[in-house]
């Protein structure tokens, strides 16, 4: 019972969130909006016994993903609210056209029985820190490994790229 | 009325959808990239559902390294946005079409 | 055993090695002594070996080198066998004498090292092609013998005409290979295997039948015509005489010219399920010989006349192996390699002697000039018009006996063998004569000599063994039949007839001859007749087969290429890569719009994409 109440708020929180990011013509509304969609998000987590990955959720994304958001959205300036007018001629009519028909697809789908894998008969999963760690660090370590490969790469990219101003033009274009 | 699995999927999806949205309709770079967390955080929720439905810990895993992956992402994917500001003062993917057909 | 028979191919080999490198700076004569021991020394481990086998004590021996073709069944194998020791010793026997002449005759050439190179070439790949053990090595040598002749006749490639003949004695003896290397994938296919043993095994067997054998045999006969000169491929050997002498002594007496009758006798156990095949192998023996032998008539240059004649006598040799008789037709082969290396070599001593004078209504009279070669060639023409008690008459006999008596339409290739014989009678006596009697008809200046003794030795050796070579295999004492029988244990031989009927047919043929050698003396004794009537002129051309080659398929080749070079080429091959590429152009330009530059519009087409694949599934009813 108390799910079924946190489902409907969260959700609508979620979706409301979720809206006004795609909505906003002002940016920092709309990192706002995905912000509280993230939170919502987190909660879901909760509700599905991921206490490690509803933790991560908040500090990563919520926290570090969006502030960095934020940051860029006032280096490139707030005041730049951006015209609804669409200036791709059949854009708009067609992305709406593909939303609707995904949508209903996804209906259907929804409505349809769907084969899944063999449901385990042990204990109901348990997302704590240390049964993540353990899978983690035994089941996938090395793709764990790669991942802090790819991490150091992106802050060497990240890096790179701020580095060069526009008086390296030369040396970036060679 | 209990909530199943399903339920998570049901929003999941429209989650996605209004992320889709986003990326086809907005044309601010940053709000963009903003349309493709919200797709990402859809996906990882219907693998939460989806490991809890399957009493399986493979989808908080999962939801790990896409965690990790999108990290990474958003720092180049931001510092690309930053150095394209920098030099054409603009964030809208329609001002940079220089690779026309 | 082992190393010793390797010996035999390897010392050539190192010969050859040894003169690449060093030929030039080890010079005249070092480079013909270091050849002739090596070939020599080959001959002598040749017949010490060949001992046992003489005394009948001796077996059949194999040597393998390496593993080399397993998914044919293949090895570097040789083969000592009654037939190959045959074989090695005519090669290197009569080899070492060439070459011990050549050092004489090559004296003051500037490439005198390299000539010696090529000679050991030529030995090393006749012996590896006689030695081998399976048809994949076989041909290994049968395509290097090719290349060592295209190198020796073409050997003074200055002269344009020279160049020319090497290149054609290359391409013609590729038609013939063509043949043969598709017999030896028919081989492959039926027996799976390329091995000797396993394919004359299989063959005696009855694991080869009708169709299949015929064509396998028809297509060794291509092979076989292509390399012995037989027709219609044989147009590549009188031009072939271009080359130094001893090259045509060596090549088209003694050697490769045998190859295909060897390869014929080597396959007999093919040819016996093929009699079809067999009796297209002795017809085209006769016809050759026949036709090469109207030729050799007429012919004005001495080594063309040999030339001829050699074609003409292997003809014989086709017709024995054909009628099954490939004792006999062995035999031929290895007297005729005595006699016919004699003759070249005597005729090399006259253009020697003569200042490089080949024209024959130029020279006469030389007998007292040249005594040895004189003597020589006359020994050697008596062989050849089948004289008793010389070689000549011996295999020459034992063919046409052999042939008579198979009976039936083979009496017809005997009747045309008969004639051939009083046509070789008649245009050897022509060529002695007017080489060798009469009144000297020299051009102004020539002082004609005896050729040193380097070069008469080897003339006086062969000359020996024309009159006595022929004594290894009488009616009388049939020692070489009986050496080479055990190799043809899986096929029925063909024996000459016994009794009366031998006399009198050795005395029908010695009659020929003697009509031969008679008419022709009557003919040139006391002068030489003008030779250009119409039908001489059709005869000293070779009946233009060689126009007529030329014509339709040098010029029809011509065509073809320019067809394929002007038109074909610049309409389909150039229109097709050109069309391909304004394809994809102009596709190019059609699509061109779809890449707007814009990244939402991408998107939307990535998720059209997604979106169909989703509804695609959906209507499947799930996954």
């Amino acid at each position: 019972m108390v799910e079924t109440v946190l489902f409907v708020i969260f959700g609508l929180a979620a979706l409301f969130g979720a809206i006004t990011m795609v909505w906003a013509r002002n940016p920092v509304y709309s990192a706002m909006g995905l912000m509280l969609t993230m939170f919502s998000i987190a909660v879901f987590y909760v509700s599905n016994s991921a206490h490690f990955v509803a933790a991560v959720q908040v500090i990563i994304y919520a926290g570090a993903v969006m502030t960095l958001f934020l940051f860029v959205i006032m280096l490139i300036g707030v005041d730049k609210a951006e015209d609804r007018s669409e200036n791709l001629p059949i854009q708009r009519p067609l992305a709406l056209a593909l939303i609707a028909l995904f949508g209903s697809a996804v209906v259907v789908a929804g409505r349809l029985a769907w084969t899944t894998g063999v449901h385990n008969p042990l204990d109901p999963v348990n997302g704590s820190v240390e049964a993540i760690g353990n899978e983690l660090f035994r089941k996938w370590v090395l793709p764990f490994e790669v991942t802090a490969l790819l991490l150091i790469v992106a802050a060497a990219g990240a890096i790179a790229l701020a580095f060069f101003r526009d008086g390296d033009d030369a040396e970036v274009d060679a | 009325m209990t909530v199943t699995p399903g339920w998570y999927m049901a929003l999941a999806a429209v989650l996605f959808v209004i992320g889709t949205g986003g990326i086809l309709l907005r044309r601010n770079a940053l709000v963009m990239f903003m349309s493709v967390e919200l797709m990402l955080n859809a996906v990882n929720l219907t693998f939460v559902a989806a490991g809890r439905e399957l009493n399986v810990l493979d989808g908080q895993v999962a939801v790990f390294f896409v965690m990790v992956v999108a990290a990474a992402e958003v720092v180049v994917g931001l510092a690309i946005i930053v150095a394209v500001f920098r030099r054409r003062q603009t964030a809208s993917v329609d001002e940079l079409s220089e690779l026309r057909g | 055993m082992d190393l010793a028979l390797s010996l035999i191919v390897l010392l050539p080999l190192i010969g050859m090695l040894i003169l690449f490198a060093f030929g030039r700076r080890i010079g005249e004569p070092g480079a013909g002594i270091v050849a002739t021991v090596a070939v020599a020394g080959s001959f002598v481990i040749a017949l010490v070996l060949a001992l046992d086998l003489f005394s009948g004590e001796g077996s059949v021996e194999t040597v393998r080198w390496f593993e080399w073709l397993p998914a044919f069944g293949v090895e570097a194998e040789l083969r000592w066998d009654q037939l190959s020791t045959l074989m090695t010793l005519v090669v290197t026997g009569v080899g070492s004498l060439i070459h011990l002449y050549s050092i004489g005759y090559m004296h003051g050439d500037a490439r005198f090292g390299r000539f010696f190179a090529y000679l050991n070439l030529f030995i090393t790949s006749m012996l590896i092609l006689v030695l081998a053990n399976n048809f994949a090595l076989l041909f290994v040598g049968w395509e290097l013998v090719g290349l060592s002749s295209y190198l020796l006749i073409s050997f003074w490639f200055e002269r344009d005409t020279a160049a020319a003949a090497g290149k054609k004695a290359f391409v013609v003896n590729r038609v013939g290979d063509v043949g043969f290397i598709v017999a030896l994938m028919l081989i492959f296919s039926v027996f799976g295997s390329l091995g000797f043993d396993t394919v004359f095994d299989g063959a005696h067997n009855g694991e080869l039948t009708g169709a299949m054998a015929t064509a396998i045999a028809l297509l060794l006969l291509v092979g076989a015509a292509g390399k012995s000169a037989q027709l219609p491929l044989y147009v590549w050997l009188p031009d072939a005489m271009e080359g130094p002498t001893p090259v045509s002594a060596l090549i088209h007496a003694a050697t490769m010219v045998t190859a295909g009758v060897y390869m014929v006798a080597r396959t007999g156990a093919i040819f016996e399920v093929a009699p079809i095949a067999a009796a297209t192998v002795a017809i085209v023996g006769a016809a050759t010989a026949l036709f090469a032998a109207t030729i050799a008539m007429s012919q004005r240059d001495i080594k063309r006349v040999l030339a001829y004649s050699t074609i003409s006598q292997l003809g014989y040799m086709f017709m024995a192996v054909g009628a099954a008789a490939y004792v006999a037709g062995i035999f031929h082969l290895m007297t005729h390699a005595f006699f016919k290396a004699l003759l070249f070599l005597g005729a090399g001593s006259v253009i020697h002697g003569m200042s490089d004078e080949q024209d024959m209504h130029k020279m006469g009279g030389l007998a007292k000039k040249m005594p040895v070669t004189f003597i020589t060639m006359a020994i050697a023409w008596l062989a050849i018009s089948g004289m008793p008690p010389l070689a000549g008459f011996w295999s020459k006999d034992e063919i046409l006996g052999v042939v008579f008596e198979r009976g039936g339409l083979w009496q017809v290739l005997w009747g045309v063998g008969l004639a051939t014989a009083l046509l070789t009678a008649f245009y050897m006596t022509r060529m002695m004569w007017l080489t060798f009697f009469g009144e000297p008809r020299w051009d102004e200046g020539i002082q004609p000599h005896e050729s040193p003794k380097l070069m008469t030795i080897p003339l006086v050796v062969l000359a020996g063994l024309s009159v006595v070579g022929g004594l290894v295999n009488t009616p009388f004492k049939l020692t070489l039949e009986h050496f080479l029988e055990p190799v043809f244990e899986a096929v029925h031989l063909a024996h000459a007839p016994e009794g009366s009927v031998a006399w009198i047919l050795a005395a029908v043929s010695v009659a020929a001859g003697i009509i031969g050698i008679g008419a022709a003396i009557f003919r040139y004794r006391d002068r030489v007749p003008a030779e250009d009537g119409t039908g001489w002129r059709l005869l000293n051309n070779g009946y233009y087969i060689d126009d007529m080659y030329a014509g339709v398929f040098a010029r029809g080749g011509k065509l073809g290429a320019a067809w394929l070079a002007f038109r074909f080429d610049v309409r389909g091959i150039d229109g097709a890569v050109e069309g391909v590429g304004s394809l994809t152009r102009r596709v190019g330009g059609w699509l061109r719009p779809l890449q707007t530059g814009f990244v939402r519009s991408y998107g939307l087409a990535v998720v059209a994409g997604a979106v169909g694949l989703l509804v695609w599934f959906l209507s499947r009813g799930g996954l």
